[in-house]
């Protein structure tokens, strides 16, 4: 029937199913703003090229202050504390520490870390060498686990920033990753 | 042209059935205009009984008449009810009567895909209402619909996805069918630019539609999925972020706050002229500034979560960019005073609500313009001010020029003057109560009140006992409304083919009312 209505109404409907796609694309999109930028914390990747080795000799006496922070979720029976809860670390150089991780339950279970650095600004500049986030942690029932952190944070780090927090959040990925009990 | 007038030769044209049956199968735009228009008024009564809710439960501190669950509910549903069940479709039956008229059209060019449009939405409110008496009781997140908290809704979750894909698929359906009528079924001689305001913004609007109702069904389809079928787009533990819900959602609501508004600046834009018997003043500047503010619209989105924590730099752009769009606004604010500048005016209901449209929503863009300073916003965000800001903008703005329309164009629809004794009544009462509601909002939102709260600390006290007065005030005065609206139905001082003294455009040239079709032979434009 009417030729150019159904045109137009085809074209149109075309721009919708682009839209359409074009909300799922924010999600890809918005991860790779968030990298770029420490949007929402999050921080530097393992691969991340890090910033040009420190000068010796020109390292001045400046000491930050690192706070680790670890929490569970809500419905995680996990017991996990940083062994330190704070360091003082000279940027520029490479750290070491552990965080302890507990399996209360009398389950196997599967857990994983989310990290986030306050403040946002530091978060580019802490750069994580090792680091347990983003990988699933099982534990056996009422297993122990010390899991490394190795870091260092960048001499690129802001002179107004002199105390920075790096705090896990563990859920329970048990379901996702197929290590259910029984 | 020659489609134009095979359009109005359907095969079922001689075919009309009677009764219930004729509105149930019915593509005509007239009839499917109508249908449309009392929707709104059906569901304005509906959002405005919740309104009335809200506000009797906060006319005094304390926890008196509801539980803090169902008034969430009820504030959740309010927003759902008024944005898409009144104001989008009353400017669609606005649309649907009046763009074929005004441009010289047989009809609106998909008929049937029209009438699937209308009649999605009966069954879209019915099961958005229906989750008040489901198990976790109806949606209480807000309208906004935020995860994390929105996930926990009980059994209504999916019934609010669901009606919400329905209310957009109905949106969109009805803005491809406004741009196939403007761009294809123009009378010849209807260039863009001869178009009037109303199709202009109405076109306009229909392209913000197209571009944004996908990205809200894709945003509440992943907190369905993210509820029931295990992805973590906004969950944390799955590596999602929450926050990037706010994005997706606002990337969909802010133009969303002009689709509500365009429209209104067409009717303005065609009262004025009329009763001031002059020209519209800088048409063309009119319709590029729509245009710049449709534009705007797309880049603004973050000022609605100034708090969420964003890079300096962002603040700053969207600050900026939302300062922006009141250029092209006050492009058309000034426009409009100056069509009235000189004019002889007259001061019928029709142009009473368009003036009241400037001057009220003139002060609630002010009040925008001081939310989107971001040192500010951060004292104002979530507080009563925002809820008179937008409030100012939707009431006396969109509610307003709905209102104004429907006085302007109901002789032309009906045939019939309506009663304008009543109508000013109605005009003076609903303004005198609009601001009794919603000024005080500004002095309780300044000092400290949070929105979405069923009660509140006791410095608040007078000024909500005074809102609260408002709105009863403001409710009872639409049922005037409505009687007015049904006694110039069924009869009353027959109007002229030109109705106003000083109405110009191809509509007046029709009867009133005009003929089930019209424009079977293309106008003449001179």
């Amino acid at each position: 029937m009417n030729h150019p209505h159904r045109r137009t109404a085809i074209r149109l409907a075309a721009v919708c199913v682009l839209m359409l796609g074009f909300s799922y694309a924010l999600v890809p999109l918005y991860d790779a703003l968030c990298d770029l930028t420490g949007l929402s914390g999050s921080t530097g990747n393992l691969t991340q090229a890090a910033p040009a080795a420190p000068k010796t000799g020109t390292a001045i006496e400046r000491q930050v202050t690192l706070q680790f922070v670890a929490n569970v979720d809500r419905s995680m029976p996990w017991d996990i504390r940083p062994d330190q809860f704070e360091m003082k670390v000279q940027p520029g150089q490479t750290y070491q520490t552990v965080f302890h991780a507990y399996n209360r339950t009398a389950r196997p279970m599967t857990g994983q870390a989310v990290p986030s650095v306050a403040p946002q600004m530091a978060a580019p500049h802490l750069i994580k060498q090792e680091c347990f986030c983003f990988t699933s942690q099982p534990l056996e029932a009422g297993e122990r686990v010390e899991m490394p952190l190795i870091f260092r944070v960048s001499e690129r780090l802001p002179e107004t920033i002199e105390t920075l927090t790096l705090s896990y959040t563990f859920f329970d990925v048990s379901q996702t990753s197929g290590t259910q009990s029984s | 042209m020659s489609e134009i007038a095979a359009d109005a030769h359907d095969d079922h044209h001689d075919y009309h059935p009677s009764g219930l049956w004729r509105w149930v199968t019915t593509t005509n735009h007239k009839d499917i205009g109508t249908l449309y228009l009392w929707l709104a008024m059906i569901m304005f009564f509906i959002g405005g009984a919740m309104a009335l809710v809200i506000r009797t439960e906060l006319f005094s501190p304390g926890l008196q008449f509801v539980d803090p669950q169902f008034f969430n509910s009820m504030t959740t549903l309010h927003a759902l009810v008024m944005i898409f069940g009144v104001v989008m479709p009353a400017f669609t039956g606005l649309a649907n009567w009046q763009i074929p008229l005004m441009v010289g059209a047989t009809d609106m060019a998909l008929p049937r895909l029209n009438n699937w449009s209308f009649w999605i939405l009966p069954f879209a409110f019915t099961m958005l209402l229906s989750t008040l008496f489901m198990d976790g009781g109806g949606p209480a997140g807000g309208w906004t619909l935020y995860p994390p908290l929105t996930l926990q809704t009980g059994d209504a979750l999916p019934f609010v996805i669901f009606s919400i894909h329905f209310m957009g698929m109905s949106s969109i359906m009805g803005a491809i069918n406004v741009i196939a009528t403007i761009i294809n079924m123009r009378a010849p001689g209807m260039h863009m630019m001869k178009m009037p305001l109303f199709v202009w913004t109405w076109l306009i609007t229909a392209f913000l539609l197209i571009a944004v109702m996908p990205v809200l069904a894709g945003g509440v389809t992943m907190l369905l999925t993210d509820k029931f079928f295990g992805t973590s787009f906004f969950n944390a533990a799955g590596g999602g972020d929450p926050v990037m819900f706010q994005h997706i959602f606002w990337f969909f609501g802010h133009p969303e706050v002009y689709i509500l508004i365009l429209p209104s600046f067409g009717v303005v834009s065609s009262i004025l002229p009329t009763f001031s018997r002059k020209p519209l003043f800088g048409y063309s500047s009119m319709v590029y500034a729509t245009a710049s503010i449709a534009f705007l619209s797309f880049v603004v989105w973050a000022h609605h979560m100034f708090t969420v924590g964003m890079p300096l730099a962002g603040e700053l752009f969207f600050m900026f960019a939302t300062m922006l769009i009141a250029v092209p606004t006050g492009v058309k604010v000034f426009n409009w005073v100056a069509t009235m500048w000189r004019g002889s005016m007259t001061f019928e209901t029709p142009m009473l609500f368009a003036i009241g449209f400037i001057i009220m929503f003139t002060i609630g863009g002010f009040s925008g313009l001081m939310l989107a300073i971001v040192p500010a916003d951060f004292q104002y965000h979530d507080s009563y001010f925002v809820v008179a800001h937008f409030h100012y903008v939707l009431v006396p703005g969109s509610i307003f020029a709905i209102m104004a329309a429907v006085y302007y164009w109901l002789p032309k629809w009906t045939g019939n003057h309506y009663p304008e004794r009543l109508g000013k009544w109605h005009f003076w009462l609903s303004t005198i109560f609009v601001n009794l509601t919603f000024f005080p909002m500004h002095f309780v939102g300044l000092a400290g009140m949070p929105r979405r709260i069923p009660d509140y600390a006791l410095q608040f006290a007078d000024y909500n006992m005074l809102a609260s007065v408002g709105a009863f005030g403001f409710g009872f005065a639409q049922l005037l409304f409505l009687y007015i609206v049904l006694v110039t139905i069924r009869g009353g001082e027959k109007a002229t083919d030109r109705v106003w003294e000083g109405a110009e455009g191809l509509e007046w040239t029709l009867p009133s009312p005009p003929p089930y079709h019209s424009f079977t032979t293309p106008p003449v434009i001179r």
